[in-house]
């Protein structure tokens, strides 16, 4: 009896160890962000550098403001939304409510497919087939820009808000849309006024599952965007705050302002995911309460 | 107790892998964030044949030279030739490798040649359409990379251009550069010499086709010297030494070579 006891305690113990690795790994990261991050706000001064319009760190008067950053950032993740969220959500309404099942089961493996490809990935594709077609469409100098971007990340952002709107649509009572359809409404209607109101806040946590992956990404949209420190504008070449730290740090010195606003920009970053967060975790609460 | 027992094993493992990574022997080198690449994989090559380390600190041409002059590193690394007042304070160069970098274009584009300034103007944005340098008559795109880069800080101070680039895209890897341009007809971009590849056309640069021979004997003139810098007088340690004699000898040309630069020796 006694030895059971001390093994249970082993066992309690393990898990503890390892429950406590991933809370540690996010205090470390939080904690080392908040630290690097720090001392370039603190030099650069915190309006200059949210508020700066230049960004010149190599040159010979250097300058660290990322107001482009932050304003493509929002940008092209309001894009990603405005392009999939309808995209996917009505694609989530027809698999959940309309499809046969053998249509589903296809279209639900190539969403599962989608969402397993690497980043990189979309990134090429992107690069060789996306940025050359917008520059003939639209006959621009260059196709790397912030439509390319916003295309990118509209596809890669459908598999979340299909997946995610279809459990809660699927998760809607039967008998609601019964009811509806018995009191004579076609099945359009009862699709629009009773299923998606009824699977709504699902339907909240898809998009702000969608908004954190968009503003979340960098590698597809480094080989996509051109990279260059500009305000935002449709056609012209942009970064992100995901791709201004990604694309400097391998050469960014050690110790030098340039690196220590790097980290500033994750920093930046981190707290709008953090909000991102918040709000999903405002909205599965608000689901779950129902 | 059982939780303290194995905190405590975690602790003496994290302790044990902290000690597996002192350092032994090492040979500290210090200077030009370029020559990363190429450092790196020497350094790689000859901690594999040697068991000496070898550290790298990315500090920047003039800061190499200065942490040689106060004896705070084995060798100092500078991408550029050492001034003449560096040279009279006692230290002494010794060259690596040639870091050539080709001007490439798109293969449809008919531009074959450009001179220097043209690039440098075409660059700061005072010359915006092919047509002024003989080709079509389309705006031209200005492909570079990242700031930090070594490739962008070679193009930049051999052309004059430092800080005054007008960038269409600032890509990451030479490999994006060269894709971009092979896909976009109007595209001018650089790239390290060695991986430059058939898919774009590198132009000549004054009438100098771009080519390990050109760069080597200084007639291409897109190129800067990869250069050791060590104090006169002061001898080097034992381990630095023979770093030294590795780097510059025969054997290590290959991996200079894989490292996208010309050899010297």
């Amino acid at each position: 009896m006694k030895k059971n006891k001390l093994f249970e305690n082993i066992v309690h113990g393990v898990f503890l160890i390892l429950g406590l690795i991933t809370v540690t790994c996010v205090l470390l990261i939080t904690v080392y962000l908040v630290i690097s991050g720090i001392p370039a706000i603190k030099e650069i001064g915190l309006i200059n550098f949210l508020f700066g319009k230049k960004w010149a760190p190599t040159a010979a008067e250097s300058q660290y403001g990322i107001l482009p950053f932050i304003l493509t950032s929002v940008y092209g993740t309001a894009g990603a939304i405005i392009i999939g969220v309808p995209i996917g959500f009505l694609t989530a309404v027809y698999l959940s409510k309309v499809a046969n099942k053998k249509v589903r089961a296809v279209i639900e493996s190539a969403v599962n497919l989608l969402a397993g490809i690497p980043s990189v990935v979309y990134g090429f594709v992107g690069m060789l087939v996306l940025v050359p077609a917008i520059r003939k469409i639209f006959d621009v100098p260059d196709g790397a820009s912030l439509l390319a971007a916003i295309l990118v990340l509209a596809v890669m952002i459908l598999p979340s808000i299909i997946k995610v709107s279809i459990t809660a649509l699927d998760s809607v009572p039967k008998e609601y849309e019964d009811a509806s359809l018995a009191l004579g409404a076609t099945p359009t209607e009862t699709f629009f006024k009773v299923s998606v109101p009824a699977a709504k806040s699902g339907i909240a946590t898809a998009v702000v599952l969608g908004v954190g992956r968009a503003i979340g990404e960098a590698m597809a949209v480094m080989m996509v965007a051109g990279n260059v420190a500009n305000m935002p504008s449709l056609f012209q070449s942009v970064r992100f705050l995901t791709t201004a730290v990604a694309s400097e740090m391998a050469y960014a010195s050690h110790g030098s302002l340039q690196r220590q606003a790097l980290f500033s920009i994750a920093l930046v970053l981190f707290l709008f995911i953090m909000l991102i967060n918040a709000t999903l975790n405002f909205f599965l609460k608000r689901s779950k309460e129902k | 107790m059982k939780k303290f027992f194995g905190l405590l094993t975690v602790v003496v493992l994290a302790i044990c892998m902290l000690v597996g990574c002192a350092p032994k022997e090492t040979v500290s080198t210090d200077g030009s964030t370029s020559m990363n690449k190429v450092i790196g994989a020497l350094g790689e090559a000859f901690e594999a044949d040697t068991g000496i380390t070898v550290s790298y600190n990315a500090t920047g041409s003039g800061a190499g030279i200065q942490a040689v002059f106060e004896g705070r590193c084995d060798i100092g690394l500078s991408s550029r030739r050492l001034k003449d007042e560096e040279k009279a304070k006692g230290l002494e160069e010794t060259i690596l490798a040639y870091d050539g970098i080709a001007i490439i274009v798109n293969s449809e584009n008919p531009v074959n040649g450009l001179d220097l300034e043209t690039i440098a103007k075409i660059y700061t944005g005072e010359i915006t359409n092919w047509k002024e340098v003989g080709g079509n008559d389309r705006q031209i795109v200005l492909i570079g990379r990242e700031a930090g880069s070594g490739t962008r800080d070679g193009f930049e101070s051999i052309t004059g251009t430092e800080g005054e680039c007008k960038y269409r895209q600032e890509l990451t890897s030479t490999g994006d550069v060269i894709t971009s341009v092979a896909s976009n007809a109007d595209a001018i971009g650089y790239a390290s010499l060695a991986s430059v590849k058939d898919t774009v056309k590198a132009v000549t640069v004054g009438g100098v086709v771009p080519s390990e021979e050109t760069v080597k004997n200084g007639t291409y003139v897109v190129q800067r010297p990869f250069v050791l810098v060590t104090k006169q007088g002061v001898k080097l340690s034992e381990s630095a030494q023979k770093f030294f004699d590795y780097v510059t000898s025969e054997a290590a040309n290959e991996i200079i070579s894989l490292a996208g630069v010309v050899p010297a020796n």
